[in-house]
């Protein structure tokens, strides 16, 4: 038993269990402000607006949080995303029948780009910053020579996907729990998934534990990639168009990270889970949600997001501060009991 | 079971063997190959000729998981341990226990509980992060992943150096208790009391050749250390000739100096002085420079500079102070790697006081041909050059700071012979010139040779001062904490 409470102590002290302490207070302030202007944060359709906006981010930011525990970072998600949605419209152009092809196509053309990532990263070994920083621009540079605003148009089942709902919750809500669940799953339960900590956590311990780096390398960035393909297809279920600039106006990839940074996970990597990143995204959701029912200025809503990521940032790492032990106390009270052979003379 | 290697270009006709369920203490000096040798048994480096022969089997290794794998586990004295995961997770890295496809934690804790229950272990948790664990606990968790490949041979290099008594008795039991199941123990120390205590037998290691091996009931301490010594000076040491000033008012004195690493320091360096600071790895020797240059600055004593108390707490103000502090790891904490010679050169004038940095670089040009750096030019970039030319760089930045008193960190280290010499002239120069010099070397001839006094430090204190010119036995088992008196006698 005591074992147990121990476990829970210590979960509750990890920086999972703080991020959602702070999820739990932001939403108990948030209901106390909406309420003492007479509003409702609990409100069914407040509820469904929150999960709606959750469930492009909460995409990205799966593949985003496998991608920065492997130490490396994902930059390209924007352009992937948006590459998805005009891919998507564009092949399904309203019709029934194309409507698995366009998907097919989508997700492909995503993993695609991911698995070149995981290449350039894991094989080549360039540095996942510069990496997709490139792939991410080329992408970009096709997607405006090609498309002029919006373009497509989605199938009839792909925008029923994007209404349905089951209560008050989002079926693309569902979705994106649904490969939370499983991306979760492959990191704690497959042996990939452990590697990708131990060669986020430190190479060399993993090269002399026998590890191929390039597997988790190889896997992250094309999981990352599938994911933004995903979003794109959920935001296509929305809009009913496909966009060449519904990614990059979203800011998802510096958003993602900073979701990622502030659900505990260190940049180097080795250190963050998928739920830590979840806690992320609510926390940013339940801000902007609060700001949004308050009419606060949308420009300001972006310092309160920069404010949360400083301060996030600055208690991580006051917490992991290494102490190391010290030899001798800060007040040395005995003399010495060994022998000094005159070195004191 | 027996082992044995031929003709390495650093090791050379070791012929080692090692029984079931002994105890084989490996000794030597620093440089002697013992590192190396256990790497290659740990399959890190391959060996050129030889052979190693693992129960009856030919074996070679390419790969440290192999050598695992056939039997042979070491614990490296930097552990390979990730600190955000937990204990059972890092001891099965890389070969996770699958139930239907899937890793099963559950297994992973149970077997690793297993394992600190023949390991006579209680007190770590399968599921506890290892950053949260003490440097001793963490040193388990490493046993334990050694034995857990179900290890024939486990060797450990010092792996009490960073150790408290306490966790020193542990780990004694714990040897005790492999030895009963058979698993023979190869134990790399310079602690020559853990040796005797636990070895059934010694191998002695000098400059890559193996000296003796011997049953430890037919050694003494004494006899051990003259194993271990007695190489012939390889290099030339420059002429003492004592500075004029030496007797006079000191130019750095400690009393009772100490902060959480070292303690009751106490000691003069005079100008025109080179006084060496002897040592094991771990006694706190570094750290005496670094409180004196103030990069981890002591907490308690006091601190006289030309008899002037000062109070050094940052490096800034240790270089307005005019100490250098040639530290021990130059690429870390030395130089710029990706900048050029003479920008590292000048980077300390420029940060300290810019406005001498234009008058300091015809200097800088002059100190370069002074101690024959060989590089391209001025203009190329540091990582590019040897060792040797490096630390003279290293040198030439410090110099050009004007300093008083010079602390030298391992000056030599992984230099060419060539370097090394120049190092020594330049070293006897300064000093002739005035400047107090205080160096720490882990290369005995060279302290011996160098040095005006030694230091001898241990477990954070002084413990010992000797005149220049002791011998390497004498410095030893002061250092090791052999009976100093009984050799006295």
């Amino acid at each position: 038993m005591s074992t147990i409470s121990k476990d829970l102590k210590n979960s509750l002290l990890s920086s999972t269990g703080t991020v959602y302490l702070v999820l739990i207070l932001v939403v108990i302030a948030g209901a106390c402000i909406t309420a003492a202007n007479g509003r409702n944060f609990f409100a069914p359709g407040n509820i469904s607006d929150l999960l709606t906006s959750t469930t492009v981010l909460g995409l990205v930011v799966i593949g985003q949080t496998l991608v920065i525990l492997l130490g490396s970072l994902d930059l390209s998600v924007p352009f992937v995303l948006s590459l998805s949605s005009v891919l998507s419209a564009g092949v399904m152009a309203g019709q029934s029948t194309n409507f698995a092809a366009g998907i097919a196509t989508a997700l492909l053309a995503a993993a695609a780009v991911g698995l070149v990532n995981g290449v350039l990263v894991g094989l080549v070994k360039i540095n996942g910053f510069i990496a997709t920083l490139g792939t991410g621009l080329i992408i970009s540079g096709y997607l405006f020579t090609n498309y002029r605003g919006t373009t497509g148009k989605a199938s009839p089942e792909l925008t029923a996907i994007g209404t349905a709902t089951l209560g008050v919750i989002p079926v693309t809500t569902i979705g994106m729990a649904v490969c939370l669940v499983i991306v979760a799953l492959f990191l704690s339960k497959t042996r990939t998934g452990l590697h990708l900590y131990a060669v986020g956590g430190d190479a060399n311990v993993a090269t002399m534990s026998g590890i191929r780096s390039a597997v988790p390398a190889l896997v992250a960035h094309t999981i990352s990639g599938l994911l933004a393909g995903v979003a794109g297809l959920v935001i296509v279920s929305r809009l009913g168009v496909g966009s060449p600039e519904v990614g990059t106006q979203g800011g998802y990839d510096l958003l993602s990270i900073a979701a990622v940074v502030v659900g505990g996970a260190i940049l180097a990597g080795g250190k963050g889970s998928i739920w830590g990143s979840l806690g992320g995204i609510l926390i940013f959701a339940s801000i902007d949600s609060v700001m949004g029912i308050m009419q606060v200025n949308p420009y300001l809503k972006e310092v309160v997001r920069g404010l949360i990521i400083i301060v996030a940032v600055a208690v991580y790492a006051r917490r992991n501060q290494i102490k190391i032990p010290a030899r001798f106390a800060a007040i040395q009270k005995a003399a010495p009991t060994r022998p000094t052979n005159g070195a004191t003379r | 079971m027996s082992k044995s290697f031929f003709g390495f270009p650093i090791l050379t006709g070791i012929d080692l063997d090692i029984r079931p369920g002994e105890v084989h203490g490996l000794v030597g000096e620093n440089g002697a190959g013992k590192s190396t040798l256990m790497k290659i048994l740990a399959g890190v480096y391959t060996r050129d000729e030889g052979t190693v022969l693992l129960d009856g089997d030919d074996v070679e290794f390419s790969h440290p998981v192999q050598a695992q794998l056939a039997g042979i586990s070491t614990v490296f004295q930097e552990f390979n341990l990730l600190p955000e995961r937990s204990v059972a997770e890092n001891i099965f890295l890389g070969r996770e226990p699958r139930v239907m496809g899937f890793v099963s934690r559950r297994e992973m804790n149970r077997a690793t509980a297993a394992l600190f229950e023949t390991l006579g272990v209680d007190s770590i948790s399968p599921s506890t992060r290892v950053r949260t664990l003490s440097v001793a606990q963490q040193q388990l968790v490493e046993i334990a992943k050694a034995l857990s490949f179900d290890a024939k041979v486990i060797s450990m290099d010092e792996p009490t150096a960073a150790l408290a008594d306490h966790e020193v008795e542990l780990l004694c039991r714990i040897i005790a208790n492999l030895k009963e199941r058979g698993v023979s123990v190869l134990y790399v120390s310079h602690r020559l009391r853990e040796i005797f205590r636990l070895c059934d037998r010694i191998t002695v290691l000098k400059d890559g050749a193996l000296v003796a091996t011997r049953p430890t009931s037919e050694l003494t301490e004494e006899e051990l250390v003259r194993l271990m010594v007695g190489r012939p000076l390889s290099t030339f040491f420059p002429d003492k000739a004592l500075g004029a000033s030496v007797g006079s008012q000191p130019a750095l004195s400690l009393e009772d100096a100490g902060n959480d690493s070292v303690d009751g320091i106490s000691f003069d360096l005079h100008p025109g002085e080179i006084l060496g600071v002897s040592g094991l790895q771990g006694a706190g020797r570094t750290e005496v420079l670094q409180g004196i240059s103030g990069a981890v600055p002591f907490t308690r004593g006091q601190v006289r500079i030309n008899g002037t108390p000062v109070n050094i707490k940052t490096p800034g103000q240790g270089i307005r102070a005019r100490i250098a502090h040639v530290t021990e790891d130059r690429k870390a904490t030395g130089l710029l790697l990706n900048q050029s010679v003479m920008d590292n050169a000048l980077a300390g004038v420029r940060a300290c006081s810019p406005r001498r940095s234009s008058a300091a670089r015809p200097k800088a040009t002059e100190l370069f041909l002074e101690l024959e750096l060989s590089a391209r030019g001025p203009d190329q970039e540091i990582k590019y050059l040897s060792g040797g030319n490096q630390q003279k760089v290293v040198l030439t930045k410090w110099l050009l700071m004007d300093p008083q008193i010079i602390l030298l960190d391992e000056p030599t280290r992984g230099i060419d012979v060539g370097a090394k010499f120049a190092l020594y002239v330049l070293m006897r120069r300064l000093a002739a010139a005035g400047h107090a010099i205080l160096m720490v070397s882990s290369e005995l001839p060279e302290l011996i040779g160098m040095s005006d006094r030694i230091l001898v430090m241990r477990d954070g204190r002084l413990v010992d001062e000797l005149p220049g010119g002791s011998s390497e036995e004498r410095i030893l088992q002061a250092a090791a904490g052999v009976n100093t008196k009984a050799v006295a006698a």
